[in-house]
């Protein structure tokens, strides 16, 4: 049967709900309503309340409930109903979800899940991109799945990691996205990269939305005789290091894009770690390739001018290759 | 909401087994023997920073704490050493944390009573203390859904329960009715700021109103109505009745830290509820109902004393907290 992004994370959290009893969901008309983006659908009538649990309009409480339940031993998944809106619960993140490990030992196990990113006209508030504001803080982890297996795979891993876990799943992906899931499920271990395309020319390191447009610009380009490698992250924080590196040596030239914006965006920590790791390697310059350093804006022209397109990357990759 | 009478104890202790009211005095003791050691080993330069006082506000931490048990949790702030003592955790791990000891609860990663030990059902704090209120209730949520008759209790002070943290955690405890309780210690100053510019309402147990939870305003420096207080809420809270906001009427009696000579508090203040010290009101009520004499209280005493010196020599005894694995712990 195909199924869909979306679906791909529900069964995710279904079927590790029907595996785990201590494992619920938490958020914002997720339970009679199904979720803003219908990623809950269905679980109120299976699994009733309070595991579906419905809370107040309250990002603090919705965070703090799950660092709080997940310290006596639950394994909360938390809905943001947009990304945007967990800057409401910023502090309880960094400062207690994130430390709690270090400091005195206690296991934190939840799943922030974010629906991400532009594309869908949201504007300043419903289309962050939130990974760079979380990915410097140690002790979080941050995952983002561009293909229906990682979206299933990624949840599942999520879910069973003792850490707490920022799920961002793009919305752009939610329905365009389709492939058939394997009878069981999938494992995606977290901080392990998958080579979307093989390539010998340039390395383009993506994530998220754009690792979706950058095997269509890979394509292309191969008519043209350009062959380019497709590394898609997948998992933020573990980063897969070596993966980047291997390629990196192996084409010599890279381009790093994601949907976010480039200041402070994690394509400089990626940048960075090539220089210092793999200077001797690069035949050219790296190049980071992101949206402009705005808030999202909502119209349709303003919104495709801020955000990354396929014709970016392209000209990144084809600048890049004849350096 | 009408202004609530103040809660006091009863007059009459004998429906309480001696042990138990004589237990509140030794907890309390040990609690101000452990301030006093920490202080003192601050002057002595060994402390790794600086330390908070509960002084004056032991009766807050030891009644209040006595009202749970064993698989309830507790999230003490700051000053809340007595609840962390009270709660079975050993003087020597809270002396290790002081002191930055490896084999202390935070590894010297953390300091001060800044740490938790689930082992003893304890959640601890971070700096923003009143985000202890939604963790709590999620500890408390867990709970619920696990059908066990458990509660969580945490505290804030009147300074900390103005951030946002505080109306969400309230918020959402009432609505789920969980097994909750939030004890607000008013001890009147936030560093160096008054009650008076933190809220222009005349109280703030006022507030649980406005969540439809319970409330309720008590002596906090009188540990028997702090304990009952809070024991009836604990009731509720198992009965299904959902979370209470308490209020405690007490005093900080030294700065915020003990860096802080707090100048700014009125010398007439201080020596009011100088005489209303917790320690010194219980003892006189154990005197009075012939529970407590001079040779009892010198041998409390001097135990608590042998109880601090002896931890005091184990925790300077242990290994300061080095380079080693710093990044090995911070993911589970």
């Amino acid at each position: 049967m195909t199924t869909n992004y979306i679906d791909a994370i529900r069964l995710a959290m279904r079927d590790e709900m029907r595996r785990d009893e201590n494992v619920y969901c938490i958020g914002e008309d997720i339970g009679t309503y199904g979720g803003a983006f219908r990623a809950t659908a269905g679980f109120l009538e299976e699994f009733g309340r309070p595991r579906i649990l419905d809370t107040p309009l309250s990002e603090i409480a919705i965070l703090g409930a799950s660092v709080g339940s997940a310290i006596m031993g639950m394994r909360p998944i938390a809905e943001m109903q947009f990304a945007d809106f967990i800057a409401n619960g910023f502090n309880m993140l960094v400062n207690f979800a994130a430390k709690v490990h270090y400091r005195w030992g206690a296991s934190c196990p939840m799943v922030v899940r974010l629906p991400t990113g532009g594309g869908t006209r949201g504007g300043p508030f419903h289309a962050t991109n939130p990974e760079a504001w979380f990915t410097r803080i140690p002790g979080l982890k941050v995952v983002s799945p561009a293909t229906v297996h990682d979206a299933y795979g990624l949840m599942r891993a999520a879910i069973r990691d003792d850490n707490p876990v920022l799920f961002l799943e793009h919305k752009f992906l939610y329905r365009r996205l389709k492939d058939v899931l394997p009878e069981g499920g999938i494992d995606t271990p977290l901080g392990v990269a998958r080579k979307a395309r093989e390539g010998s020319d340039v390395t383009l390191v993506t994530y998220g939305s754009m690792a979706y447009y950058a095997v269509e610009v890979a394509d292309a380009l191969a008519a043209e005789g350009v062959d380019v490698e497709v590394l898609d992250l997948r998992s933020l924080i573990p980063l897969d290091e070596a993966a980047i590196l291997e390629s990196v040596k192996k084409t010599n030239r890279v381009v790093i894009c994601h949907e976010d914006t480039v200041c402070g965006g994690f394509g400089g920590e990626i940048s960075a770690r090539i220089s210092e790791l793999a200077f001797e390697h690069l035949d050219a310059p790296i190049r980071r390739v992101g949206a402009l350093d705005t808030p999202v804006p909502h119209a349709p022209a303003l919104e495709d001018a801020f955000m990354p397109q396929p014709a970016d990357i392209r000209e990144a990759l084809l600048t890049t290759v004849h350096y | 909401m009408a202004i609530k009478m103040r809660k006091t104890g009863p007059k009459d202790l004998a429906k309480y087994e001696p042990e138990f009211l004589l237990g509140l005095y030794r907890d309390m003791l040990r609690t101000r023997a452990v301030d006093d050691r920490i202080e003192a080993l601050y002057k002595q330069a060994k402390l790794v920073a600086g330390c908070y006082s509960s002084r004056g506000q032991e009766g807050c931490s030891i009644g209040s704490t006595a009202a749970v048990g064993d698989g309830d949790v507790i999230g003490p702030m700051i000053r809340n050493l007595g609840s962390l003592l009270r709660k079975g955790l050993p003087i020597t791990m809270v002396l290790r944390n002081y002191l930055g000891r490896s084999t202390g609860p935070t590894k010297g990663r953390d300091g001060t009573s800044h740490f938790g030990a689930l082992e003893h059902g304890i959640i601890g704090p971070i700096s923003m203390l009143a985000s202890l209120i939604p963790v709590c209730a999620g500890a408390a949520l867990s709970f619920q859904m696990r059908g066990q008759n458990n509660v969580a209790l945490t505290w804030i002070g009147e300074g900390g329960s103005n951030v946002g943290d505080f109306h969400e955690g309230l918020n959402f405890a009432g609505v789920l009715k969980l097994p909750f309780v939030l004890v607000l210690e008013n001890n009147k100053y936030a560093y160096s700021t008054p009650v008076e510019f933190q809220t222009a309402a005349k109280t703030f147990y006022c507030r649980a109103e406005g969540y439809g939870i319970a409330a309720d305003y008590v002596d906090g420096n009188d540990v028997l109505a702090m304990y009952e207080t809070t024991r009836d809420a604990v009731a509720r809270a198992r009965n299904g009745d959902g979370p209470t906001l308490i209020e405690a009427d007490t005093m900080r009696m030294r700065g915020h830290a003990i860096h802080d000579d707090a100048k700014y508090v009125p010398t007439e203040l201080i020596k009011q509820w100088e005489k209303r010290d917790p320690i010194l009101l219980w003892g006189r009520r154990l005197r009075t109902a012939k529970l407590l004499d001079d040779d009892l209280d010198t041998q409390i005493i001097a135990e608590v004393k042998t109880e601090v010196d002896d931890a005091t020599d184990d925790a300077m005894s242990q290994p300061e907290a080095q380079p080693g694995n710093e990044l090995g712990e911070v993911f589970a």
